[in-house]
């Protein structure tokens, strides 16, 4: 059985959330690049050109990407043969408390009825899966609100199909309109219960754009839907243009004979996410 | 490495406009023009609006007069030792959609985030002769570059969410609601 400390970490948390802030992923800037040379209106055009200096800027001089630094979403891999001397959940919190503070993060956690804020940006959260092996792996994927806002959930009756899904992840994209800062990547969970869906589509946003889903009939889907949302004209911040999301991802999970649950988490082009394996 | 914002060739041929507006530019504005905005802007989101009009329900007066002003819908970063600001991109205005038509009839001229305003907001709008601007949503650092100075003018305990006085410099926004009615977000729906 392997052991690491808490400190440990809490150290990694802590800069898995300034780089996430600052550094846009190499995954996101290429598919920035590629919306570029595709899109066909003048205005997205040049404002994916703000959107490419942006980041730029936000790597070179360690700004954050966008001032909405987000909720810190951590998704862990716990391997069995590991063991974490000390509160995993602490550590993974102070790892937050530390990025924000040392990082000039914006702190964005409030109580839901006072509205006070927590003024440290805790707690994250956290979601925790047993996997094999003896790593640790800490996916740290800081979400703002603009996007996380628009997302949406519906038991569709089995008979929807795979129509029924197509039309209501086009519709809830299109009703976003420019809230979410398109482009956008478009995160679905299919199947499962009510809250697993959910999961999923959080889940699903974890995956490198560029790659679809393995399953062949899942990944026609992603590009049906795909097609559908970009022929819909909005464009970048709905500026108009081909480009109003850069991927659909999708995840499924068996489910139960009488429902078709269909959860969609819509994420901003400003994609923040680093993982690191310890 | 990418070339500075005055580098990038369409950057350089947008029209440069002062802020406060004077109203003759005001007309001129055009929905989905991208334009420049140099000059002094206050800012508000959530907070800021829920304060600016519990002191409108007390019978009291605002921390400052926004006839004729441009207010800014966005929550800033901390400023790292040394800067101005930091991040400094729109916030989603529809939240702010509830508030917006009593300060438009204060007479503010202008309102900038990002997202469609509500039915009520346009025509408040139309009635009060003001007009809506996007600013670039997850363009914080850009715009960070762009803010020269700010100081808080209001409700500083509210952290991010306090009143700000900006002064910027060659500023990118999009006309999205321009004083004859017109609606970007809608003319480019297919």
């Amino acid at each position: 059985m392997r052991l690491i400390s808490a400190k440990t970490v809490t150290a990694a948390v802590r800069e898995l959330a300034v780089t996430a802030a600052c550094d846009l992923a190499p995954d996101t800037l290429d598919a920035l690049l590629i919306a570029r040379e595709r899109e066909e209106s003048e205005l997205s055009r040049n404002v994916l050109e703000l959107l490419l200096k942006n980041s730029e800027i936000a790597g070179r001089k360690q700004i954050p990407l966008c001032q909405d630094t987000g909720m810190a979403v951590v998704f862990v891999e716990l391997g069995r043969e590991l063991k974490v001397d000390g509160d995993l959940s602490v550590a993974i919190n102070e790892g937050v408390r530390q990025g924000y503070r040392d990082g000039f993060l914006r702190n964005s956690v409030c109580d839901p009825l006072t509205r006070r804020n927590s003024f440290d940006n805790t707690p994250a959260v956290i979601h925790l899966e047993l996997v094999a092996g003896d790593t640790l792996t800490l996916r740290f994927l800081p979400k703002g609100c603009g996007s996380e806002n628009m997302s949406a959930l519906a038991m569709l009756p089995p008979s929807a199909g795979k129509p029924g899904i197509t039309r209501y992840v086009v519709d809830q994209v299109v009703a976003a309109g420019s809230n979410p800062c398109p482009p956008v990547i478009v995160g679905v969970g299919v199947g499962g219960n009510f809250e697993w869906a959910a999961y999923l589509a959080k889940k699903s946003l974890c995956r490198l754009l560029g790659q679809s889903n393995p399953r062949r009939d899942a990944a026609n889907l992603e590009a049906e839907i795909l097609r559908e949302i970009n022929e819909k004209g909005g464009g970048v911040h709905g500026f108009g243009g081909n480009n109003t999301a850069l991927a659909v991802h999708i995840e499924f999970f068996p489910t139960h004979i009488a429902s078709l649950p269909v959860a969609v988490n819509i994420q901003c082009h400003a994609h923040r996410h680093q993982t690191k394996v310890l | 490495m990418l070339p500075s914002l005055n580098q990038l060739s369409f950057f350089r041929q947008l029209r440069r406009l002062r802020v406060p507006f004077a109203a003759a530019d005001l007309i001129t504005l055009k929905a989905g023009e991208l334009v420049s905005l140099s000059g002094t802007i206050y800012t508000g989101r959530d907070q800021t609006h829920r304060r600016l009009c519990a002191l409108l329900d007390a019978g009291r007066s605002l921390p400052v007069d926004l006839a004729g002003q441009l207010l800014y819908y966005v929550g800033p970063t901390p400023a790292r030792p040394g800067r101005v600001i930091g991040a400094a991109g729109p916030t989603t205005s529809y939240r702010m959609d509830a508030y917006t038509p009593r300060l438009l009839a204060l007479g503010l001229a202008a309102t900038m985030g990002k997202g469609a305003r509500s039915a009520e907001v346009r025509q408040a709008m139309l009635k009060c002769g003001a007009i809506y601007l996007a600013a670039i949503g997850g363009a914080g650092a850009l715009l960070s570059d762009c803010v020269k100075k700010n100081e808080v003018v209001a409700f500083i305990d509210a952290g991010a969410e306090a009143m700000f006085r900006f002064e910027l410099e060659d500023f990118p926004a999009v006309v999205i609601n321009d004083l004859a009615g017109a609606d970007y977000y809608q003319q480019v729906r297919r």
